[in-house]
């Protein structure tokens, strides 16, 4: 597995267990209620298990098997995949910290600014590697 | 394809049909009328795609498809990938039941439904990762 698909892996598998605890915690409060600030997770929950896990793990799978060059570095532009890696990982705790801790509005919007340039690199990255394998 | 792929992928794609149908039924009940109670389904259709259908879905890929833990163990810890499969399923049954049940009646004392359906899943999901995480390898 590609270092970089490594690392895109195990980030999502870490946002895959934040998710399942805030959801758990949200459950949990809604059939037990503890401290009706739990249920304010939601937007964090959402942010960490769509964009943290879903989508970060579909990006390093696609670094990993995405067809490669016979020519030139084979996996392509690593540098773009990388720079995907960290805009999404910082857009996805601006937009779900800032949300759940009440930052002013700005920051969250930043943080999804940030996710769609991380989409933007990543697409750059993937895009030439959409081809027939040995070409 | 190992036999708990098999039943990750099968039981994704019954939560799929599960959610659209649940999912139809919120947009019936604008349409014609139907009574408000049915909205209650609405984290229930959002969890049944998401856990049940797609990440499901992954995680059977993910036990087939990731490198090989060792010529002994090429999927890892199996029995903590049979028992993540157990707990995320009787959860998420636990919660398509306990939701709408404790929002439409919540003098009926289901409550326990909902956290124990809380702790399933949260270890259910827990165990896969203690089973997919020493699998990912790099070169």
């Amino acid at each position: 597995m590609l270092r970089l698909s490594g690392w895109c892996a195990r980030t999502a598998l870490l946002y895959l267990g934040a998710g399942f605890l805030l959801g758990a915690l949200m459950l949990f409060q809604k059939g037990v209620p503890i401290d009706p600030a739990l249920l304010r997770l939601l937007p964090l929950h959402i942010e960490v298990a769509l964009v943290g896990w879903t989508m970060q793990l579909a990006m390093g799978i696609a670094f990993w098997i995405l067809p490669r060059f016979s020519r030139g570095p084979s996996h392509g532009n690593l540098m773009l995949g990388w720079l995907a890696y960290i805009l999404l990982n910082v857009g996805v705790l601006s937009a779900g910290l800032g949300q759940w801790l009440g930052a002013p509005p700005i920051i969250p919007l930043l943080g999804r600014v940030i996710e769609m340039l991380a989409a933007v690199s990543f697409i750059l990255h993937a895009w030439p590697r959409i081809k027939p394998i040995g070409t | 394809m190992p036999r708990l792929t098999r039943w990750f992928i099968k039981t994704a794609m019954i939560y799929f049909v599960a959610a659209l149908i649940v999912g139809g039924l919120l947009l019936a009940r604008s349409a014609f009328d139907w009574p408000a109670g049915i909205a209650a389904l609405t984290p229930v259709y959002f969890h049944l795609l998401m856990v049940g259908w797609v990440t499901q879905l992954i995680f059977g890929m993910l036990f087939w498809m990731l490198p090989r833990y060792s010529k002994e163990q090429p999927r890892g810890n199996e029995r903590l990938a049979w028992a993540a499969y157990g707990l995320i399923n009787v959860g998420l049954l636990l919660r398509a039941i306990g939701e709408p049940w404790v929002t439409l009646q919540p003098e009926a004392g289901a409550g326990w439904l909902l956290a124990v359906s809380a702790v399933l899943q949260l270890l259910g999901g827990w165990a896969f990762i203690g089973t997919a995480w020493p699998r990912v390898k790099e070169r």
